[in-house]
């Protein structure tokens, strides 16, 4: 079953073409990835599924729901949760906290909860905390909860984006280079992390430039080029699209 | 941590019994200081909180000082009972002027909110309506009355102030340590990143906005009751500026912060009363140090803490 269905989805900034007539299905449960040159159009493809831009024309559905161009916080709120190419971290926040920020979609609580400390509010409180504690232990930040968060690495920046993705309980978490910035030995580990989400049920489409990455861990690849869709099928046939060799290898010197 | 809680404790005691040993002067000084603290706190959800630049506070706080003096005068409704008036009030203005302003980017709704609260006070000036009683104001509001016993000395207005001051410090923290209170922050470190976590930023701006907008609102109540005439230059743009230099300061987003801002902005300048005019130069060379050399503010805002659990506690802080 198609969980995140693209039809013919088109952005175009000024004169330029960034994503021109993309479709795609993100089938239930599967880990899907976005590859393509630089300058493509995978991140922007991205931001039209989230809503950080609205799109000229085609269509974003979700769970058969037609979710295209929804205010971003709705969409999380349906079950999409991303991270960001640019570490997008709360930088002067706890790393707990950064975590914390995925759960609030699922809370309720307003200001006068929060005031008179009702029962409800401390329910939920001790139950996000939790979660987020569970998100952070997943990804293997367990132990760095009052961190703030630009003290980490490079590498743990990029998990704990993950972890507070996961933490607003999403059924597709889209993963923006996941592996940028991670040496050989934390990609491995990602990969693992990656299918480990899966196991738990979420569906996961990722843009990653790191080809090992892409090949061992995606069930289905999605190639881009200026804007464009040229190939879509499993890694072992990409690895032969001729299309896909010449958008990659075509410009060598 | 736990001699935090003494050091507060002997301060809260001390500001307790102070009355009896200082004279009026010193007194309503320090009742001014309690004014400008609960404005300041106000302002501090705001600007320390949510990042939201605002240096038009002073029209909220006049929207309740002008709401109370109105319905008091007219009416002849007990200031008191006039808090939640003056709160909702205060809130509505605020909710309408910011739904079309509250998007715009940090210095851009800076320089709006200056112009709001400039076009506040001169329509206050000019009479508006012809109930504001133009430049002169107005007088004759009524003292406050609690329980039939009627506030009216300073020392007496102390206590008003304060249990005041002392619920809102109650409150608001709270409030800080809360979902409401981690979304705001969220807002302010990265905005883009809080609507993609699902944060309904837009939402939360306008809560955020409203909400101090309104303990301002009741903070002008207590003001025209302490006071029984207003008149629209206690609301000028100097006003405004003092707040959120309270606010910057003392450290935003922190409750001690901005009640040692206040003591020092409000309190410090009348203790250096004998060098006349040098003061506030000494005062703003003192600003413009503290801003190079720490620029979170005296006391800045600190993380909050979570009951984890001792596994994790252990090997949790660095």
């Amino acid at each position: 079953m198609s969980l995140l269905g693209l039809a013919n989805l088109t952005k175009s900034f000024g004169g330029l073409m960034a994503v021109n007539e993309v479709s795609f299905d993100v089938e239930d449960g599967s880990i899907v990835g976005l590859i393509g040159p630089n300058g493509a159009g995978k991140t922007t493809v991205f931001n039209l599924i989230t809503g950080n831009y609205r799109s000229d024309r085609g269509m974003v559905r979700f769970e058969g729901k037609d979710i295209t161009n929804w205010i971003t916080h709705r969409i999380v709120k349906l079950g999409i949760a991303r991270t960001f190419q640019t570490i997008r971290l709360f930088q002067n926040l706890s790393v707990l906290e950064n975590v914390l920020a995925g759960c609030h979609c699922r809370m309720g609580s307003g200001s006068l909860a929060a005031m008179l400390r009702t029962p409800g509010e401390r329910r939920e409180e001790k139950a996000a905390l939790a979660r987020a504690l569970d998100e952070l232990a997943f990804v293997g930040l367990a132990g760095q909860e009052m961190q703030l968060a630009k003290n980490l690495s490079y590498g743990s920046q990029r998990l704990l984006e993950i972890a507070r993705a996961l933490s607003s309980e999403p059924r597709l978490v889209i993963l923006d280079e996941p592996a940028g910035g991670m040496n050989g030995q934390e990609t491995e580990a990602l990969i693992g992390t990656i299918r480990q989400i899966q196991q738990r049920g979420i569906t996961v489409l990722l843009i990653e430039h790191d080809m090992s990455l892409v090949m061992k861990a995606c069930e289905k690849i999605v190639v881009l080029e200026y804007g464009t869709k040229i190939a879509e099928g499993p890694p072992e046939a990409i690895q032969g699209d001729p299309k896909v060799i010449e958008a990659y290898l075509g410009m060598e010197d | 941590m736990k001699y935090k809680m003494y050091i507060y404790g002997v301060i809260f005691t001390v500001l307790a019994v102070a009355p009896y040993f200082l004279n009026p002067y010193w007194v309503d000084v320090l009742n001014n200081v309690g004014l400008y603290a609960i404005l300041g706190l106000s302002l501090n959800l705001i600007v320390g909180h949510a990042g939201i630049f605002n240096l038009g506070h002073a029209a909220f706080f006049a929207v309740g000082a002008y709401t109370a003096a109105i319905l008091n005068t007219l009416c002849g409704i007990p200031v008191l009972w006039l808090l939640p008036v003056c709160a909702i009030t205060a809130g509505l203005f605020a909710g309408i002027i910011s739904r079309p302003i509250i998007h715009l980017r940090g210095d851009y709704l800076c320089i709006v909110t200056i112009g709001v609260g400039e076009i506040l006070r001169i329509a206050l000036t000019n009479d508006i309506f012809g109930l504001t009683g133009g430049p002169n104001g107005i007088f004759g509001i009524s003292r406050p009355a609690v329980f039939g016993y009627v506030i009216r000395k300073p020392h007496d207005f102390y206590y008003l102030i304060g249990t005041f001051l002392t619920v809102t410090i109650f409150l608001f923290h709270r409030l800080e340590n809360s979902r409401f209170g981690r979304a705001v922050n969220y807002l302010r470190e990265d905005e883009t990143a809080a609507e993609g976590s699902g944060i309904d930023t837009s939402h939360y701006k306008l809560a955020v906005f409203v909400l101090g907008a309104a303990w301002a609102g009741m903070a002008g109540d207590i003001f025209a009751a302490k006071m029984t005439i207003i008149a629209p230059e206690s609301f000028n743009f100097w006003e405004s500026v003092v707040m959120f230099a309270i606010v910057i300061l003392g450290g935003s987003g922190s409750i001690p912060g901005v009640l040692l801002g206040s003591v020092l902005f409000v309190g410090l300048p009348e203790v250096f009363r004998d060098f006349a005019n040098a003061r506030m130069l000494i005062f703003g060379a003192a600003m413009v140090v503290m801003m190079i050399v720490r620029t979170e503010g005296l006391l800045p805002q600190r993380p909050r803490s979570y009951a984890l659990p001792e596994t994790q506690k252990a090997g949790g802080s660095p």
